[in-house]
């Protein structure tokens, strides 16, 4: 009987070993475990084993069982593996085809530089205000110290919708409505349309967008401005950016300054683009609030001062997208807003 | 201003200072330089020469034959020019001279006669044509003046330096002269400043010999008068040195007197103007208001028509000349004239500007007159020009002058407290340092124990107060020496308004949903209101107008984003795009009174439109995501009254009771107008309105423990019938456990009787409680639909 066993388990993983797939296994498993299977068989026949030798046989008849059975479990396994490699094998595709497109929308490039400007400064503390498109004289020159004057406040500089209303030609009336309405501390950040007296051309146009900042506190200086700006410039543009101010004039800031930045082709080696100067002319006017100013607003600059400093949106969009004709911002052809 | 910086020499010791380090650090304390021109061309073997003799061509009619002395020898030239004579000096371009445009030139031969160089033009010599004197364009170069021979041609002409282009600031017209940018280099170097003394030589008689009278008798547009008169004038070319000066600094040169004057007026920032005595009626210079409708003809030959708030400068009965503009043809100085009145006089730069825009004309003197220039300039300017005319000898100056109008000044004083320029600038600076920069700035200040007193120069009527002080001083310290620091102060968090965040919101959605974000002009045509179609009394066609307009497509403050959003879509069809979905949030504008007295309302809007690809439903599913997004529960009215949409097409939008916008499908006729042949969507929401009714607080519903069971139903009813009328039905006579109606189709057509349509819903039942079963379920249903059909006359399918 021992040898009967013996025979069967030798058999039987030569057979499992040999077999080719899932269905020779099931065979297998059933011509040794079925109901007539030869294991089956051999074991009905244990009664015509001696007592002593029973446990024994028993032992043995066990662990051919045990033997034959994982040998199938282990062949199934690894046919199951052969089976779905070659599935896989036939599953192929192409995976240069392109994907499946999902159309995205598009912000406009104006408004996402806008928007990116914004937040910088709402990270630095600065309040997201907003002023109106149509202001009074006072709020866009008078309180701003504009010299009674001054060219810009010529019809052929400026929109009026009556005498004492018009089409602010600059974000700075903000300056003005919050400095009227809140007390120091204020850090502000306004940005939007402006308007000009200004013929459509590559560079000029009526409408354009402004950005502006404003810090008054007690104790505010030139040198604070410097770092606010650099700080600015850095992130907007990048480390190795450089920034230098310039002496200017602007009627509501005194002392004032012109900030120009490393010209953005050559990152202030010099090349053709900036003359060979290194530097990228007047990204941003800027200076100390005026006394006139801050007086015309109800703070008293011997207690308080200030800095503003502002910026053409639409000229940082250009510079940043390489966009070299100002009318493409406003024509909206899809063609072009897709590309942002 | 264009400042060459040989002529920049003569007032301050900068030898020593590379062009480009000068240009550099002007710049750096205010002076911008945009940019360095270079004199220098590319010219060699020019020299300069002298004909001494001139002979017809033995075989060419149109040449000559010159016999051309260089000092070292004797050249023949052969030349077609005609402005040339014995005796005139001249440039000649040697045997492999390289001229600018021309390469090199070589000795030739010219039908059969030698030519051993060229005498050259200016235009030859690369010299910008609108700087060439009028009388030598076209010709030779004749020197106004013997030079010596042999010279090299460079030299001789000054064509070697750079002229500085200094951005000059509106507040500085002092700087908008050699010596107020020879005091900027001064006080940028720390250099000393020479300003030209003057002493006329030999005058002769007394100017009220010549002059019976001069008056002002609008002193609001001309505050002083400053005459002197030249007699025995010699008309003619002005020296070499200046011609080549002014050109240098960007002007033509004209004649001696000309010349002169312009010379000053570069030098001194006062511009000067001569005129014929003689042709001034009974010797009398009356400075007026012109009448209006006068005329007169300005040097250019135009006639001017001249209105009552032009400053003109009269003789007896007419005017001569529109003062600090232009001066009249009549009182020109001409080859002939002999007597002169020197005008140096101070206008107001308003009424300057105002009549040099009315009319049209703007030139050297009128740019600086429009400006706040120094009355006591006019005394310094006038005595220096003519002590230039005596020494280029083109007339004899008559003793005295006629000064009317302001001529005394008072002295403007302003102070500086030290602590306040560190507390301003945030770097300390000594106070020595201060005093020494404003001093060298020619404002004279000295320190009173407690603070700086500084006397402000006439020149300088930009400082005021205090502030202007710390300016100078902190621009010339320079602001590169200023270390930067850190704001100090409590740490405030940035905020957004509500009405900025919701936009935003929007924007944000609208960014994963194929729309393009466009941005169009706050102003429109009026004429686009009359192609959306709005009725002649349609309050949208109020708009606020711009008085003086860029035209009228820019004329009308828009009340309605529609028409920029039909015109850009009808310019991207014109384009190509076959499809597209765009959006714009901006402000329309509306006021309660015409004419506008006060601010109108700015309403912040939102318009979204598109075009082949989606419809209707697709532009409302886009809204009702916004809707949802912010949990506003937004009703869809029928609207057939607006001329600029489909009749049958179109939405009013309510929340509540309140009318917050349009949806629909644009107007065929309106599409026509706009040059549209495809179907447009388009929306217009009022977002002011739209934002009280948002919510973004959420709550969480517990999830269903227990199945729900879904029936769907279709029900044929007439085309009038609308879902949303249907839903309301459900709505109101809903049983508990009907969860949710979900309307998910509509069909017209084969199998659907004329006149009507097929509707179909989709009924969720649910309990919280338990397990519904198909029975109980099947029972409510019918009932439900048993009552449909009742209430609307319908037929389930």
């Amino acid at each position: 009987m021992k040898d009967q066993l013996m025979n069967i388990e030798t058999e039987a993983l030569i057979r499992i070993e040999n077999a080719k797939n899932s269905k020779d296994l099931e065979e297998i498993r059933i011509q040794i475990f079925g109901k007539k299977g030869e294991l089956t068989l051999l074991l009905r026949n244990m009664g015509n084993v001696s007592q002593e030798d029973r446990p024994l046989i028993g032992k043995i008849a066990n662990e051919v069982r045990e033997k034959i059975q994982d040998s199938l479990e282990a062949k199934k396994e690894i046919i199951h593996r052969e089976q779905l490699e070659q599935s896989l094998k036939n599953e192929s595709i192409d995976v240069t085809i392109p994907g499946q497109f999902i159309e995205l929308g598009h912000r406009h490039p104006l408004m996402q530089v806008k928007e990116e400007l914004e937040n910088l400064f709402l990270s630095m503390g600065y309040d997201v205000v907003e002023g109106p498109e149509i202001d009074t004289v006072e709020n866009n020159f008078d309180a701003l110290n504009a010299p009674e004057d001054h060219p810009s406040r010529d019809m052929s500089d400026t929109f009026y919708i009556s005498e004492n209303i018009l089409l602010r030609t600059q974000t700075s009336p903000v300056q003005i409505r919050i400095m009227k309405s809140q007390k120091p501390p204020i850090r502000i950040v306004s940005a939007g349309r402006t308007f000009r007296f200004d013929d459509v051309d590559d560079t000029h146009s009526p409408m354009f967008h402004q950005m502006e900042c404003l810090v008054v506190d007690k104790g505010v200086t030139l040198a604070n401005l410097k770092d606010s700006i650099d700080k600015f410039v850095k992130t907007l543009f990048g480390e190795d950016m450089k920034t230098r101010f310039r002496p200017h004039n602007f009627p509501f800031t005194e002392p004032s300054a012109e900030v120009d930045v490393s010209c953005l082709k050559c990152m202030g080696k010099g090349c053709s683009a900036c003359s060979y100067t290194g530097w990228s002319m007047e990204l941003l006017g800027c200076g100390m609030v005026h006394p006139n100013v801050l007086r015309n607003c109800g703070i008293d600059p011997e207690i308080y001062s200030g800095y503003a400093f502002g910026m053409g949106v639409d000229r940082v969009t250009m510079v940043k997208y390489g966009i070299s004709d100002i009318r493409l911002l406003f024509d909206n052809d899809v063609r072009f807003l897709k590309q942002f | 201003m264009l400042v060459p910086i040989n002529w920049l020499k003569e007032y301050v010791d900068i030898e020593d200072i590379e062009d480009r380090v000068l240009s550099d650090r002007l710049t750096m304390t205010g002076s911008h330089v945009d940019s360095i021109v270079s004199l220098e061309k590319k010219i060699s073997k020019v020299v300069t020469g002298k004909i001494i003799e001139m002979s017809k061509h033995p075989h060419a009619e149109k040449l000559s034959v010159a016999k051309v002395d260089i000092g070292s020898e004797i050249l023949q030239i052969v030349t077609g020019a005609k402005n040339i004579e014995v005796g005139d000096y001249i440039p000649v371009a040697l045997h492999g001279a390289v001229l600018p445009d021309k390469g090199i030139i070589e000795s030739s031969e010219l039908r059969g006669i030698e030519s051993q160089g060229m005498m050259c033009s200016y235009e030859e010599l690369g010299v910008e044509d609108k700087l060439i004197p009028k009388e030598s364009k076209g010709g030779i170069l004749v020197f106004p003046n013997e030079v010596e021979l042999g010279r090299d041609i460079k030299e001789v002409l000054g064509l070697n330096g750079q002229v500085l282009d200094i951005e000059i600031t509106f507040n500085r017209p002092d700087c908008l002269s050699i010596i107020g940018i020879a005091r900027e280099t001064a006080a940028t170097f720390n250099r000393k400043l020479h300003i030209p003394e003057v002493i006329i030589q030999n005058p002769s008689e007394d100017i009220h010999d010549y002059i019976n009278e001069i008056r002002i008798d609008s002193p609001d547009l001309c505050t002083r008068y400053y005459a002197k008169v030249i007699k025995n004038v010699k008309i003619g070319p002005s020296p070499l040195w200046m011609q080549r000066k002014i050109m240098d600094a960007g002007m033509r040169p004209v004649n001696n007197i000309v010349d002169a004057t312009n010379y000053v007026m570069i030098e001194t920032g006062q511009p000067l103007h001569a005129f014929d005595l003689e042709k001034m009626k009974n010797r009398k210079v009356i400075i007026r208001r012109a009448d209006e409708d006068e005329n007169l003809m300005t040097l250019d030959k135009e006639i001017r028509k001249l209105s009552g708030d032009m400053c003109v400068i009269a003789d007896e009965s007419d005017a001569q000349c529109i003062g600090g503009v232009m001066g009249g043809y009549d009182s020109e100085i001409t080859d002939n004239t002999k007597l002169i009145i020197m005008e140096c006089a101070n206008f107001n730069p308003k009424s300057i500007r105002m009549t040099s825009k009315k009319l049209g004309l703007r030139s050297e003197a009128s740019s600086r007159n429009e400006k706040a220039l120094s009355p006591q300039n006019v005394s310094y300017a006038n005595e220096r020009v003519c002590q230039l005319i005596e020494q280029i000898e083109a007339g004899t100056i008559v003793g005295g002058h006629i000064d009317v109008g302001v001529t005394k000044f008072e002295e403007k004083k302003a102070t500086l407290r030290p602590y306040r320029c560190t507390e301003l600038l945030g770097t300390h600076i000594d106070t020595e340092k201060m005093l020494d920069i404003l001093n060298l700035l020619d404002i004279k200040s000295h320190f009173d124990g407690s603070k700086i007193v500084s006397e402000i120069p006439h020149f300088r009527p930009d400082i005021e107060q205090e502030e202007d002080l710390i300016e100078e001083v902190g621009r010339i310290y320079g602001f590169e020496n200023i270390e930067p620091k850190p704001l100090k102060g409590v740490l405030l968090k940035g905020n957004k308004s509500n009405l900025r965040c919701f936009e935003d919101g929007i924007k944000n959605y609208l960014s994963q949903s194929e729309f393009c974000e466009i941005m169009t002009y706050s102003f429109i045509s009026p004429k686009k209101y009359d192609l959306m179609n709005f009725a002649e009394d349609s309050h949208l066609r109020e708009s606020v107008q711009i008085i003086n307009p860029l035209g009228e497509d820019f004329s009308s403050m828009r009340t309605t984003l529609l028409p920029n959003m039909l015109e850009v879509i009808s310019k991207n069809i014109n384009y190509g795009s076959k499809s597209a979905k765009l959006y714009e949030i901006g402000n329309i504008f509306r006021s309660n009174e015409f004419p506008v007295t006060t601010l109108p309302n700015e309403i912040s809007t939102f318009c979204a439109g598109i075009y082949g690809k989606g419809d209707f439903y697709t532009l409302k599913g886009v809204l009702e995501n916004i809707f949802n997004k912010y949990q506003i529960k937004a009703d869809f009215k029928v609207l057939e009254n607006n001329p600029a949409f489909h009749p049958k097409r179109t939405a009013a939008i309510y929340v509540g009771s309140v009318l917050v916008g349009i949806i629909g499908e644009v107007h065929p006729l309106t599409c026509e107008l706009f040059n549209i042949k495809e179907k447009v969507y388009i929306t217009e929401i009022n977002l002011e309105k739209l934002i009280s009714f948002k919510s973004v607080e959420r709550k969480y519903a517990a999830i269903p423990k227990y199945p729900s069971i879904t029936r769907d139903a279709a029900l044929v009813v007439k085309d009038d019938i609308l879902v949303a009328e249907i839903l309301e039905e459900i709505r109101i006579t809903s049983h508990q456990l009907l969860e949710s109606v979900n309307f998910f189709d509509v069909y017209k057509g084969a199998g659907i009787e004329e006149g009507h349509k097929s509707i179909a819903f989709s009924f969720v039942f649910r309990s919280k409680e338990r397990t519904l079963n198909d029975e109980e379920i099947g029972h409510l249903f019918n009932k439900i639909i048993d009552h449909l059909s009742e209430k609307f006359d319908a037929v389930l399918r």
